[in-house]
């Protein structure tokens, strides 16, 4: 990034330089010439960035891309014409010249090819957009289908054919580096708020359906290189698909103000070649198995205490702050805080049903990591009860709960 | 200047002034004053609007959270927005409607002047109540300006505060687009049919209709909101039969034409300046009251633009996308007006001139974007990004608000009798129309590149042109300080120069308000003028 700074400046300078000298009106066109220059040296200086819309790796996404350039040289085209004509007349009729006024006006004829030549125009836009529209909706044969829902503020994927499910948040080095002041330069953090824990993995060449939702506010989730987003509306299903073409990483995040942490839920989708992917599927199955397992075994009270401590970090800490201090006024300390230090009934009840903006983290949490950080948090961020749950016992806690229940208002 | 000589043959009741001191402000039913206190009171929110604007560009000016938590970045972005489109720029048009639109029909005054005072404190009184949810438990709304929910339903205290203030600024706005359409309706000099009636005028009685059908909407969006709140019913929550989105058809079924609310009374004006310097009528007078016409209908009826992506079905999607293209037909006509005006005029170029032509072109670019936008495939890629942030900056900052400024400029010598400082006002255009392109123009870029609108930190490939625009939101906000100098400076005897009753050259022959002495007397046109200006005709 340093070295592209350098570049970046020059650009700059090119444009202050030209912006210098006086306020005559031709100097209005040298601004936009300056600007597209900028925007030319910029774009040459730097390839890994893009000041353009993407392409993108699916059919839809390049569709998408093509009708995005088609209506911008329709816009430079007219803007070419318009602007044309006012600084011509900007330039030469203007009174120091001497140029006497015409009394023309209302003109009919005028008048009617101004609306005629646009209509035309804006038909011909229509008739492609409206082809690319179609095809977007048409959700039908699609080869497989994943869930996703929007949470405050992570993402919910669920493999409906295959049963492989998991939740994906922001990682962890990103989410020190973006603490207030954290000292951390989010430079050197790698794809700095573009990376999550776990990516949601898909197959290429795959016509893959996507069925969105949400378990609290409204989301949407983005990924630029597949071409759209789509809102997950709590309460309500939405439907779209893609078939990813190229193996490779797309990012994206989430694109409906969905409150505090809104910016650092980012996407990430790995695009695998079919036999990776059926790898990687069994992979998370027998995952899945053993985490089963785990939640059997008896724990000791340390081994949930580490393992508390690092789904703490990356489940509650953006609320309730690392050191456990809360926020005041907005989210209550975990340190010292009766319920914590209280009954660890009433906790664990607390934790798995959410009250107002803490989620319900009975889905959220598998039995291993639940348990975990309930006893850490009773055994850490300075509280000390001692006491500690199995995950045998949320286990049995998680069954009792009905399948997600939106309730949008619990004061 | 007749209409001067008529006034002062039938002087015989009113010579008294305005009342002495500071109650003169609190109890005025005047219309200059009243418009005087609407300007003051848009000038002072536009600096605490931007200061917000600036609080946020200081966040974003680097990668990484430097000043603020998110949750504080979002009450400021949302409480930005309310105050700018609430607090600053809707009443800078109402300040402008209540000086000029009696003077330019020839009318004494506003038709309901003690209604007019009332509209003016209750949008104080709503404004300060959004203001003071800044210091409640739990923060100012945090939702974004269009308070969708559920989210809105998570905002602490301020809440019902800030509810009943929306409810406040829409009386207040309704009781203003009331008293302006009966002021239009009946008050006209005798020979001014609806059609000779200057732009201004049109364009805002053309608002004043919008405003009448979208503010009860707004209103009852967000009463629905405080039952959902505080008596259990479920009209945004799906577990209780309701729908999220349906407040999102509400809401821009309010806000869509909302935005026309705050880009009409502009056309107006440019309408207005442009042949006065152009020197040569408005190229097509009746096309442009129709064609605003044309606009003010069609935004009824493009709402879901704003929802693309909410989930509609494919004939929703389709007939939104082209009901919102057919837009440009119009906005269209408007531009093309503009610049067959120009042509081969006799063009000098005072700060009000610069202004309104810097209008038309960047207003030109936020119409291109929108256009981009209106094509609904490719808004799925653009939607809630900060290329939609950079389209509505530039249909409001460099359009809106330059207009604003160039209306000040255009009619500050009228209303003062003094001539602002020229030099001053061409530095403050340039200063302004540079670093305004510095500030939005970049933003088109992140959008396209990725970047997602409402959020306080990003990628590190979004940090260039993020500084870019930081810098120039700096700019552009202080250069706005000398809007501030120029105008007491102005007030205060300006250039010392005393200006011509028509100010500009012919102005007269364009408009009612020329024909008056220079500064207006307090009351003008007590009887009817005779004649009106027929230069667009
Ligand atoms: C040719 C005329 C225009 C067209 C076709 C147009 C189209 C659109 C579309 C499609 C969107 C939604 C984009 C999205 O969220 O994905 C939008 C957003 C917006 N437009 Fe325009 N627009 C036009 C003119 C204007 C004007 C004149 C104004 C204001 C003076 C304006 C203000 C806005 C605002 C404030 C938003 C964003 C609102 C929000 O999401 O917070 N637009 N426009
Ligand atoms: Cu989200
Ligand atoms: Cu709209």
């Amino acid at each position: 990034m340093q070295k592209i700074n350098h570049k970046n400046l020059g650009a700059f300078k090119q444009f202050i330089i030209l912006m210098r000298g006086g306020y005559s009106v031709m100097k209005t066109q040298q601004l936009f010439a300056g600007l597209v220059l900028m925007a030319l040296s910029l774009g040459t200086a730097q390839a890994d960035y893009t000041l353009n819309l993407m392409e993108g790796v699916t059919s839809i996404s390049r569709d998408i891309y093509g009708l995005h350039m088609l209506v911008l040289w329709v816009c430079v085209f007219i803007g070419i014409g318009v602007f044309g004509t006012m600084f011509y007349s900007i330039y030469f009729h203007r009174k120091s010249r001497g140029f006497k006024a015409a009394n023309f006006h209302e003109s009919a004829k005028v008048e009617i090819i101004w609306t005629i030549i646009p209509t035309v125009i804006l038909i011909l836009l229509a008739i492609p957009a409206t082809r690319v529209m179609i095809e977007m909706d048409d959700v039908t044969e699609s080869e497989m289908t994943i869930k996703v829902t929007g949470w405050q503020w992570k993402w919910e994927y669920e493999y409906l054919d295959s049963g492989v499910h998991f939740f994906s948040s922001l990682d962890e080095a990103s989410n020190k580096a973006r603490q207030l002041n954290s000292g951390i330069d989010p430079r050197t953090v790698a794809n700095y708020l573009l990376e999550v824990d776990k990516p949601l993995v898909v197959p290429v060449n795959t016509k893959i359906r996507f069925l969105f939702t949400s378990a609290d506010v409204i989301h949407s989730w983005w990924v630029p290189d597949l071409g759209w987003k789509k809102d997950t509306v709590p309460g309500f299903i939405n439907e779209s698909w893609t078939s990813v073409e190229k193996a490779g990483t797309y990012r994206g995040q989430c694109t409906e103000l969905c409150g505090k942490d809104h910016g650092f839920m980012p996407i990430v989708v790995i695009a695998m070649e079919k036999p990776d992917y059926e790898k990687w599927v069994v992979e998370q199955k027998s995952l899945a198995v053993a985490n089963a397992d785990a939640a059997t075994k008896e724990w000791t009270k340390e081994g949930l205490i580490t393992a508390g401590e690092k789904v703490y970090a990356s489940n509650c800490a953006s609320c309730h702050m690392p050191d456990g201090a809360g926020l005041a006024g907005t989210f209550p300390a975990i340190t010292a805080s009766a319920v914590v230090t209280g009954d660890l009934n009433a906790q664990v009840d607390l934790m798995l049903n959410g009250k107002g903006m803490m989620p319900a983290f009975g889905q959220m949490l598998d039995p291993v990591d639940f348990a975990a950080v309930s006893t850490f948090i009773r055994n850490g961020l300075g509280n000390r009860v001692g006491d500690a749950i199995q995950p045998s016992a949320v286990k049995a806690l998680q069954a009792a709960i009905p399948e997600i229940v939106y309730d949008g208002d619990d004061e | 200047m007749s209409a001067v000589t008529a006034e002062h043959e039938h002087d015989d009741h009113h010579d008294h002034g305005p009342e002495k001191g500071f109650m003169r402000w609190i109890v005025t039913t005047n219309h200059k004053d009243i418009g005087t206190l609407y300007l003051f009171f848009a000038l002072a929110m536009f600096f605490v609007g931007g200061t917000m604007a600036l609080i946020i560009r200081a966040e974003l000016f680097e990668p990484g959270m430097q000043f603020v938590t998110p949750q504080f970045f979002n009450s400021m972005t949302t409480m930005h927005a309310l105050v700018m489109v609430f607090g600053a720029v809707m009443p800078a048009f109402v300040g402008f409607a209540n000086w000029l639109i009696p003077m330019m029909i020839g009318a004494p005054d506003m038709a309901l002047p003690r209604m007019n005072n009332m509209s003016f404190w209750m949008l104080v009184a709503g404004v300060l109540l959004l203001a003071s949810t800044l210091f409640m438990e739990g923060g100012a709304p945090a939702s974004g300006w269009t308070l969708y929910p559920p989210l809105v339903l998570q905002t602490g205290a301020a809440l019902p505060f800030a509810i009943f203030s929306v409810h406040l600024l829409g009386i207040s706005s309704i009781m203003g687009a009331i008293n302006i359409i009966a002021t239009i309706f009946n008050m006209r000099a005798p020979k001014m049919t609806l059609m000779k009636m200057p732009l201004f005028v049109w364009t805002w009685l053309i608002t004043a209709f919008l405003l009448i059908a979208i503010m009860p909407v707004f209103a009852g969006a967000v009463t629905m909101l405080l039952t959902d709140r505080f008596f259990d019913t479920s009209f945004f929550n799906a577990a209780g039969g309701g729908d999220p989105v349906l407040y999102q058809h509400i809401f821009w079924f309010f806000g869509h034409p909302e935005v026309y609310v705050m880009i009409l009374p502009t056309f107006g004006i440019a309408s207005t300046i442009i042949p006065v310097f152009a020197r040569k009528p408005l190229f097509g007078y009746s096309s442009m009251v129709y064609a605003t016409a044309a606009i003010a209908f069609l935004s009824f009826i493009v709402w879901a633009h704003h929802m693309f992506t909410v989930g509609m079905p494919i004939s929703g999607e389709l007939y939104f996308m082209y009901a919102t293209m057919l837009i440009a037909i119009p906005t269209g006509v408007k531009i093309f007006n503009w610049t067959a005006t120009m042509w081969r005029g006799s063009m000098t170029f005072e700060t009000p001139m610069l202004f309104s032509i810097a209008f038309v072109v960047l207003f030109t670019l936020g119409g291109f974007t929108g256009l981009m936008m209106a094509m609904a495939p490719i808004d799925f890629q653009y939607h809630d990004t900060y290329f939609i942030v950079a389209h509505f900056h530039y249909t409001l900052v460099p359009a809106s608000v330059f207009i604003l400024m160039a209306g000040g400029y255009f009619w500050l010598p009228k209303w003062t009798g003094n001539m602002y400082d020229e030099r001053l006002g061409r530095l403050h255009f340039w200063l302004s129309a540079v670093s305004v392109n510095i500030l939005f123009f970049p933003q088109h870029f992140l959008g396209l590149a990725g970047m997602p609108r409402r959020i306080p930190d990003y990628a590190v490939q979004f940090a260039d042109w993020n500084m870019v625009s930081s810098v120039g939101a700096f700019i552009f906000g202080f250069s706005q300080l000398m809007f501030v100098y120029i105008v007491v400076k102005t007030i205060k005897g300006g250039t010392g120069e005393k200006v011509t009753d028509e100010v500009w050259e012919d102005a007269a022959k364009h408009s009612l308000e020329w024909t008056l002495p220079s500064p207006v007397p307090y009351h003008t046109f007590a009887t009817p003028p005779k004649e009106i200006p027929t230069e667009h005709f």
